[in-house]
């Protein structure tokens, strides 16, 4: 497995590289005082895992890993933990490491990252777990079972941690995925992704106020860089 | 006040006793330039960046041992945020100790 280093403080980036050489099979390419750097690195080079700091002048960890279209895993770092719960937002975001980092708790991380990677390889090898037959199906696999949806039944679709919750017009399905899975195979013109972790259907609008979309009886979150495209869609008179 | 130590380093660097001596340069480079941008953002009065600066330097007093001080700088940091000052003296001292005990290492 290899990594990169991300934190605008060189001791920390010096703790985090020697607790690496002491891990097997864990090979540090690079490492960045900034999250812009990184992302220019990462732009030509694949990594399986990044060390990233939160706390970072101009350009915060999220901020990087919003940037980022397909991001790899990522272990974080920080000096604070209360940041823990944004952390869950974030599928790639496999685990969150208080400084100064204490060797037991590194390897723990490096461990979590190495199953899910094993876990990973297995879903590419059982691909496509989620399949559509017609215009208006979506197939997902739940308990080794296909279980066909009708697509336009679909009105929104939350991300928790490694699974989706598809909540339709009949039931509520959890299913074994991402939000960018399911997303390449909902239609477009009926589905948008207005926040990291939600998925709507644009049918299903009751009302919108600045920050969020009422689906329903749920009230969604709606992100800065996605209510444009929102509005887009909107009929507005 | 508590004393400075090399525990965390000791019990991280998996008894690599070059890797120990490279790090403490590098804090030993990385720490006066932190406290002098610290100095310069309070005397300025820009206390949301002197609360980033204190941040950063709280990593380093748990590095080197100072657990009760580690919470007067994380109050600090906390109260800077909200424009309060009251506990520079005491983060000050802080900083005091560990540039005399990074003479002595």
């Amino acid at each position: 497995m290899n990594c990169i280093i991300i934190d605008d403080e060189e001791t920390a980036r010096a703790i985090i590289k020697q607790m690496c050489s002491l891990a097997d099979g864990l090979t540090v390419l690079e490492e960045f005082p900034n999250a812009i750097q990184a992302m220019k690195y990462l732009n030509q080079n694949e990594v399986d895992l990044i060390f990233l700091d939160i706390h970072m002048p101009d350009f915060t960890g999220f901020d990087f890993i919003q940037s980022l279209k397909n991001p790899p895993k990522i272990i974080l770092t920080t000096s604070d933990s209360k940041f823990a719960i944004d952390a869950f937002e974030y599928d790639c975001i496999i685990d969150y490491l208080v400084k100064p980092v204490l060797p037991a708790r590194f390897e723990k991380a490096v461990l979590k990252a190495r199953k899910t990677e094993l876990k990973q390889e297995v879903v590419i090898d059982s691909e496509p777990k989620e399949q559509t037959t017609s215009d208006n199906d979506l197939y997902v696999n739940i308990d080794r079972r296909l279980i066909k949806i009708d697509i336009p039944s679909i009105y929104l679709i939350e991300a928790k941690g490694d699974y989706i919750n598809i909540k339709t017009q009949t039931k509520n399905y959890t299913v074994h995925s991402t939000l960018k899975k399911i997303e390449e195979k909902l239609p477009a013109d009926l589905f948008l992704k207005v926040h990291r972790s939600y998925i709507i259907n644009v049918d299903e609008i009751v009302d919108i106020e600045d920050n969020s979309v009422l689906i329903k009886k749920y009230v969604v979150p709606v992100s800065r860089s996605n209510r444009p495209e929102l509005m887009n869609r909107l009929n507005l008179l | 006040m508590e004393q400075p130590n090399m525990s965390y380093i000791q019990s991280m660097s998996g008894g690599d006793k070059v890797f120990e001596q490279k790090l403490i340069g590098v804090i030993k480079r990385e720490f006066p330039e932190e406290k002098e941008v610290f100095y310069a953002n309070l005397k300025a009065g820009n206390y949301l960046k002197t609360a980033d600066n204190v941040h950063k330097l709280k990593h380093k007093i748990l590095i080197l041992g100072l657990e009760k001080s580690y919470h007067t700088a994380v109050s600090f940091e906390d109260d800077l945020r909200e424009g309060k000052t009251h506990l520079s003296a005491d983060f000050e001292a802080i900083l005091i100790t560990l540039t005399d005990y990074l003479k002595t290492i």
